[in-house]
């Protein structure tokens, strides 16, 4: 009833959004805002429906405040473009079959525990078949392309990622926390228990240098990080992969253009400001543009004659930018803190489970999210290098989108099962 | 494991509210000058979507700067068209895009924008935002006559310097014109070639260039001399012969020239740079520098318009200006030379101040502000900067300089049925056959209407035969018309 409920209202301030867009691009009320509103309502009315048979004791919140997000980002693409959105509205209802299809098909996580191995090499694989065959689109290999429609394995890979390391450290947890035998005064384990994990740590380096990636690979290598740190609560494994990271990205760094590059773009982005330094110059104008209440949804210039958008890949990693150009800091404070509040259910939903693997799981799902958003935004707004990730159910973009509700539906099995046993 | 999940809630609600801040940072700290950088777009797209406010000649219906609507995208965009092209290209200036804006487009721009501080324009301007509407600035009215100025351009044509004229009662600054001029429509599209425009057509020499003013200073000697009682016109000073030896250096006059005994007044007709010369040592460098600072000389022009436009006129060395009491020879500043460098405005002020009875008057190219509706927001009224000397003072000093046009150095500026009182100025530039020729005029003498300073530089000719023909041409084309129009 609490998730009907808070659904209805995302429902009424999509409603809103749509609304004033529309104001604002033909001065009038169209009947197409409320019907925007109106099947997305619907849409995740029936995702509701699904989740109450499916897993009756989920969290209520996770699915609104996901939906909330959704239709933040929608509103914000069709302002951008309507052709775009009606793509991005057809993602969302495939990611929201998807997000169904787990919760009936799969029913309980905890059946993914036996084929770790199996998950894990599949998303080397996926990466692996993207480092040799992928499409190359400014300068990372990110995609791979099936007849017309492009897919971002690193969006997948993510997820099978997690889901191996919540099984991988449950079983292991025990012998990476004991010493096996002491270097310098520092207890380590035995060397066989840290090779699978080693191995990740080079494939998320190896994810960096062959597929210029940065963004995934920091997302990948912190994941890693995180959940080995939760497993084990030993600072060591952190401080150790940091320093692998550092010095992996030292050479990468050095031998991989596009990353010094990146580099350079985020020390100085005035030094190039029409090429390199365009995309972060243009977001970081839009951003200041905003203000404290933003120009208002539709209001801010965004998009130029023959629909040539101001800022490059503005509905992807430009998304936060045009979003707090418009709504202003409290918008994007706003958007900030649902992702919060997201994370706040989801380590919620780890602390109050009462195993291992579904501790990992719920904890790795909502820390990839929060990490997730935290690169895209800090990139954007020039805290951090920026990488080309998507902004997690805001940005424009399919594998993206369904990615994100199949961890969505993980973690609300993980919630599901960890109320029905308290 | 809770309390490891713990700290990671932790960690990313930190890493969250450094987002938050940082996001802060752009839109609160760094938004204004973000907002002002050229390369925003923003700025760029809402300026063009001002209607700008319409720039008009003194008669306040002939338009010197017009919008060009044009759509697209549902959007209303207005490009800036100027209908005399060169001829008003530096004292109205342009407004570009991404070039920047100078000269009147620059210095009204908050009420050509209408984001000026009139409570009416404030009113309206929020009430067309609000609905939508376009925002409309305000028009200004300048001094300019469009006579006159046509007179400047036509004598100025293949000729290199500048041209400025004066309303001597009021300061109302009535032509301004720079040879080589350019189109201001042109600067959005060309700007670095005209940057690389032999003859650097951009700069307004009538406000920014900085010439050795010649024999012109002499009124400024003149004015001193006789302000401070030290002479009369009729007083005699020896001009021993054609040279005199100031700081061991021989001091000449003109050519062969060779004088005795003379009146200041044959003194200024002849221009006699040996008389001057013992009349600025006579006069001393404090009395002399006293009288230049009345009449504008060492400070920033006191005209509302770019300040980087604009160079104060006076002593200069490599470059930097020396202030008042720097050591100078002040024989040779009497004359005109030493390390003097005026521009046009500054000679015209001289000019126009000796025409209006000693009292200076600001210099003024805005006559009035009128909203859309029509609806004044600004007048102009003539504002006295200071008695530069005694109304009998400059009566003297005009007397002798209608001598000058009569019969002296600059009989090419008369004009039939008109009395002018000038004076002529050719300083050489160490490069035979290239000077820079003067001529400072006003008229008529008896009521002056118009002061007028013109400089022609790189010329073999002397101010009294290249000069003053284009200010008496300046002169007849503004009485000609009208004074009233």
């Amino acid at each position: 009833m609490r998730e009907l409920w808070n659904l209805g209202w995302v429902g009424g301030l999509t409603a809103i959004g749509f609304l004033s867009v529309y104001t604002a691009r033909q001065n009038e009320i169209s009947s197409a805002s409320l019907t925007y509103a109106g099947v997305f309502l619907a849409v995740f009315g029936l995702a509701h429906i699904g989740v109450r048979a499916g897993l009756p004791n989920a969290d209520p919140w996770l699915l609104p405040l996901a939906a909330l997000l959704c239709a933040l980002g929608l509103t914000e693409i069709y302002r951008l473009s309507p052709t775009l959105a009606r793509d991005q509205s057809v993602w969302v209802v495939i990611g929201l079959l998807g997000f169904l299809a787990m919760i009936f098909l799969v029913r309980d996580h905890r059946r993914l525990e036996p084929y770790t191995y199996l998950l894990a090499t599949t998303a080397v694989v996926l990466l692996g078949i993207t480092m040799v065959v992928g499409t190359t689109v400014n300068g990372a290999k990110l995609w791979l392309r099936f007849g017309g429609v492009q897919v971002q394995p690193g969006e997948f890979a993510k997820l099978l990622l997690v889901v191996f390391l919540a099984s991988y450290l449950r079983e292991h947890r025990e012998v990476l926390t004991m010493a096996h035998r002491r270097i310098l005064g520092v207890g380590l384990p035995a060397a066989r228990h840290l090779g699978p994990l080693a191995l990740m740590a080079g494939i998320s380096l190896g994810v960096l240098a062959v597929m210029n990636d940065l963004g995934t690979a920091l997302l990948l290598f912190g994941i890693y990080l995180a959940m080995i740190y939760v497993a084990t609560g030993r600072h060591l494994y952190t401080v150790l992969g940091l320093g692998l990271f550092v010095a992996g990205s030292w050479f990468v760094y050095h031998s991989v253009g596009h990353v010094q590059e990146r580099f350079h773009v985020w020390i100085d982005p005035w030094a190039h400001p029409h090429t390199t330094g365009y995309q972060i110059i243009q977001s970081i104008e839009a951003i200041a543009d905003g203000g404290v209440f933003g120009t208002g949804l539709g209001r801010s210039l965004q998009v130029l004659n023959h629909g040539q958008t101001i800022i490059p890949a503005v509905q992807t990693d430009g998304i936060y930018a045009a979003w707090a150009d418009e709504t202003g800091l409290a918008g994007a404070a706003g958007l900030l803190l649902i992702y919060l509040l997201f994370c706040y259910r989801g380590f919620k939903i780890a602390a109050i489970a009462d195993d291992g693997f579904s501790k990992l799981l719920a904890c790795g799902l909502t820390f990839a999210f929060a990490l997730q958003a935290f690169l895209i935004v800090g990139g954007i707004i020039r805290l951090i290098p920026l990488t080309g990730i998507t902004l997690p159910f805001v940005s424009y973009g399919g594998s993206s989108i369904v990615s994100n509700f199949v961890m969505l539906a993980l973690l609300l099995m993980v919630s599901n099962r960890a109320v029905e046993r308290a | 494991m809770n309390r490891q999940i713990a700290s990671l809630f932790r960690l990313s609600a930190v890493a969250f509210a450094v987002l938050i801040t940082f996001t802060a940072y752009w839109q609160i700290w760094a938004a204004d000058s973000l907002a002002t950088r050229r390369d925003n777009a923003r700025l760029v797209y809402r300026q063009l979507q001002i209607r700008r406010g319409l720039i008009y000649a003194a008669n306040g219906h002939t338009v010197l700067a017009a919008n060009h609507e044009r759509h697209r995208n549902g959007l209303k965009l207005f490009l800036r068209r100027y209908p005399f092209g060169p001829l008003f290209a530096h004292a109205v200036g342009y407004n570009t895009v991404g070039n920047g804006r100078t000269g009147v487009e620059l210095a009204e721009n908050d009420y050509l924008t209408a984001s000026n501080n009139d409570l009416a324009t404030v009113v309206s301007r929020i009430g067309s935002e609000l609905q939508g509407e376009t925002v409309t600035g305000d028009n200004v009215v300048t001094s300019l006559s469009v006579a006159a100025q046509r007179a400047a351009a036509t004598g100025m044509q293949g000729k290199v310097g500048a041209v400025v004229a004066i309303e001597p009662a009021t300061g109302r600054v009535l032509a301004m014109y720079s040879s080589p001029s350019f189109s201001p429509e042109e600067v959005g599209r060309n700007f670095p070639k005209l940057l690389r425009t032999p003859g650097a057509p951009l700069l307004n020499r009538a406000t920014q260039g900085l010439y050795a003013p010649g024999s012109t200073f002499k009124t400024v000697t003149a004015a001193a001399a006789l302000d401070t009682h030290l002479l009369t016109p009729d007083s005699i000073i020896d001009a021993k012969g054609h040279c005199i030896t100031v700081q061991g250096l021989p001091l000449c006059n003109a050519g062969t020239e060779s004088f005795g005994p003379i009146t200041l007044t044959d003194a200024l007709t002849n221009s006699v740079n040996t008389v001057f010369a013992q009349i600025g040592q006579r006069l001393g460098q404090n009395r002399l520098e006293e009288y230049m600072t009345r009449f504008g000389f060492f400070a920033e022009p006191p005209l509302t318009y770019p300040s980087d436009e604009m160079n104060p006129s006076g002593l200069y060395h490599n470059g930097h200006q020396l202030k008042p009491g720097a050591p100078v020879d002040v024989a040779r500043v009497a004359i005109g030379q030493e390390r003097l460098a005026v521009t046009p405005l500054q000679m015209a002020e001289v000019a126009a101040t000796i025409g209006n009875g000693g009292e200076r008057m600001r210099p003024t190219l805005v006559d009035r502000v009128l909203s859309p509706s029509g609806r004044r927001v600004y007048t102009q009224r003539p504002e006295s900067l200071e008695r530069v000397m005694s109304p009998q003072s400059a009566q003297d000093l005009t007397g002798m300089m209608q001598n000058v046009v009569d019969e002296g150095t600059g009989t090419a500026a008369r004009l039939n049925g008109l009395t002018v009182a000038g004076k002529t100025g050719t300083a050489e530039t160490g490069v035979t056959g290239v000077n820079t020729a003067w001529f400072i005029a006003f008229a008529p003498v008896t009521d002056p209407k118009i002061a007028v300073a013109v400089v022609v530089e790189h010329t073999p000719l002397f101010g009294g035969q290249v000069s003053a023909p284009i200010a008496a041409s300046v002169i007849e084309a503004y009485l000609g018309q009208g004074v009233a129009q």
